[in-house]
């Protein structure tokens, strides 16, 4: 029997993947030690534990080890990366450029140092969702001293062409940092090969445990240094202070080596599912994929459904736990400020939904899925004025709606 | 958002989703609303001239969840009523029959400007002068 709600927000977080728990439970228990403990086998056991992590994770994004540092997610390791390298490259600029739809985690730290004496580049995207090169190249200064862009977006699963921009800022003599957590773990990611400096990713986004993240920092070629954030017992390499949460570094060791023996048969099979949930639901007259359909993703859609309210929309898929472009921010009623970024209007943007699959998603799930959410759209649709207007072949625009 | 059970249950089951045809004299249409704020209701009466009440209503909206139970109620309560009547519907009423939370007020504002537009679409069709309608809940 298919249970319901059936989960579609990978993209908020994945479930855990079960070898990753049983991977993870003897370091709460019986292997407790403290990595940081060197006089006792306790302290080796957990050490050791966090070194093969390091391993397994450096396998992964094809670093050394040592260019692991632990922080406790993805947004701690945007922050440290961005004002750890405005702080540490002060002396030879102040200039970062970032785009505008990055994730709050990289425009709320870049907005702050704004007020701290940063100059900030917020570049525009493209309806793909994609920076221009040319853009990129125009604004770099030799204050840059830092070009952060994230590698796949996570409301539209866009990628950015990641090699390009990184050799364009180091033309210029800055660094490249990538919020990487919506594609590691996700598609093949070489921080050697795409010219990373830094990168920021996270567990829980391919079925490891929360709490637990890395900040990918180059050591040679150049070897890149990021001042703390934190004070305290000088723990990675100086730059992350504060003991080592063994379990969750377990636990993202082994996300990241099933990623890698996994990967090309997960994408496989998540990327077809992917493509017939959004054929299906394409087959709904004006309905629009938002980002671009060939650098994107392999398990990410978004959709929007003209002519229903987005609200309405989420009310009338109950049974699916999917994010709506409304609903980013559930606080407030403003559409996702990055399909407005890709030149939405605001009820295109309102009327949007994100499917986020993962590696637990069934062919079952998405039947079950196309069918709940083309009944719900057709249903909202008969009852909407601007549907039947538009069967009219009546201009929404020409009508003077009343104030409200 | 938690929704109340009457809304649950007017968005799942609509009364009175419809058409009446606006270019008969005894039906009066209000469109109210506007797509970029989410929420656009037409609300259309139809009235039995020689009572002066109202036979039918029917409703189209496109919204959030209690848009549609708003307007839905409404058709359903203007069915019966005499013009005058219907004109008294307070927005009031219909935020404590589907238990609206503050945040959802507006969408029973909107209700009672679509019975007071389409109120006035038919007086106006029938040569009675249109009435003021109160905008300060906006």
């Amino acid at each position: 029997m298919l249970k319901l709600p059936i989960y579609l927000d990978n993209n908020a977080t994945t479930p855990l993947d079960p070898r990753v728990l049983e991977a993870m439970l003897p370091y709460f228990t019986e292997h407790f030690g403290n990595a940081a403990s060197r006089n006792h086998p306790f302290g080796w056991q957990a050490e050791e534990a966090v070194d093969y992590a390091r391993e397994q994770i450096a396998a992964l994004i094809n670093c050394d080890p040592k260019e692991i540092i632990f922080t406790s997610g993805a947004t701690e390791s945007d922050n440290l990366a961005i004002k750890g390298v405005y702080e540490m490259y002060a002396q030879k600029g102040n200039h970062i450029i970032t785009a505008t739809t990055e994730h709050k985690a990289v425009l709320d730290t870049c907005k702050h140092l704004e007020k701290q004496g940063a100059r900030v580049t917020y570049l525009p995207v493209d309806a793909e969702g994609l920076i221009s090169l040319a853009e990129l190249e125009a604004a770099m200064t030799p204050q840059t001293i830092l070009v952060a862009i994230m590698y796949g977006n996570n409301e539209t699963g866009t990628i950015q062409p990641i090699r390009e921009i990184a050799a364009i800022a180091h033309k210029h003599g800055a660094l490249f940092m990538t919020d990487g957590t919506q594609a590691v773990g996700k598609i093949p990611v070489d921080v050697l090969a795409d010219g990373i400096d830094l990168m920021a990713f996270t567990g829980h986004k391919f079925y490891g445990p929360k709490g637990i993240g890395a900040l990918y920092v180059r050591r040679k070629n150049p070897r890149v240094k990021v001042t703390a954030q934190m004070d305290g017992g000088g723990h990675e390499r100086g730059m992350r202070s504060g003991t080592l949460n063994v379990p969750g570094i377990v636990g993202l060791g082994k996300a990241c080596e099933l990623a890698r023996l996994e990967m090309a048969a997960d994408t496989a099979r998540l990327s077809a599912m992917r493509d017939r949930l959004e054929k299906e639901l394409l087959t709904l007259e004006e309905s629009y994929v938002n980002g671009s359909v060939t650098h994107r993703l392999p398990h990410v859609t978004n959709i929007s459904f003209k002519y229903v309210e987005g609200e309405g929309l989420m009310m009338g898929v109950k049974d699916l736990a999917v994010s709506s472009g409304s609903a980013c921010t559930s606080a407030s009623l403003e559409p996702s400020y990055v399909l407005k970024a890709l030149g939405l209007s605001d009820d295109l943007a309102h009327s949007s939904l994100r499917f986020g699959l993962s590696r637990f998603t069934t062919d079952e799930q998405i039947d079950y899925a196309i069918g709940h959410v083309k009944e719900a759209v057709t249903k909202l649709r008969e009852m909407s004025p601007l549907w039947e207007m538009f069967k009219e072949g009546i201009d929404l625009n020409s009508i003077e709606w009343a104030e409200h | 958002m938690a929704y109340s059970d009457k809304v649950i249950d007017h968005y799942s089951n609509p009364r009175n989703v419809g058409t009446l045809d606006k270019s008969k004299k005894n039906v009066g249409t209000g469109l109210v609303g506007a797509p970029e704020c989410g929420d656009v209701m037409r609300l259309q009466i139809e009235v039995d001239e020689a009572t002066n009440t109202i036979t039918d209503a029917k409703f189209k909206t496109f919204g959030c969840g209690s848009a549609i139970a708003s307007s839905s109620l409404a058709t359903e309560w203007l069915k019966g009523k005499t013009v005058d009547e219907a004109l008294a519907i307070d927005n009031m009423e219909i935020v404590e029959e589907l238990a609206l939370p503050p945040v959802k007020i507006h969408c029973s504002v909107l209700a009672e400007d679509a019975i007071k537009s389409a109120i006035n679409d038919y007086r106006v069709k029938n040569g009675l002068p249109e009435l003021e309608i109160a905008k300060s809940h906006h």
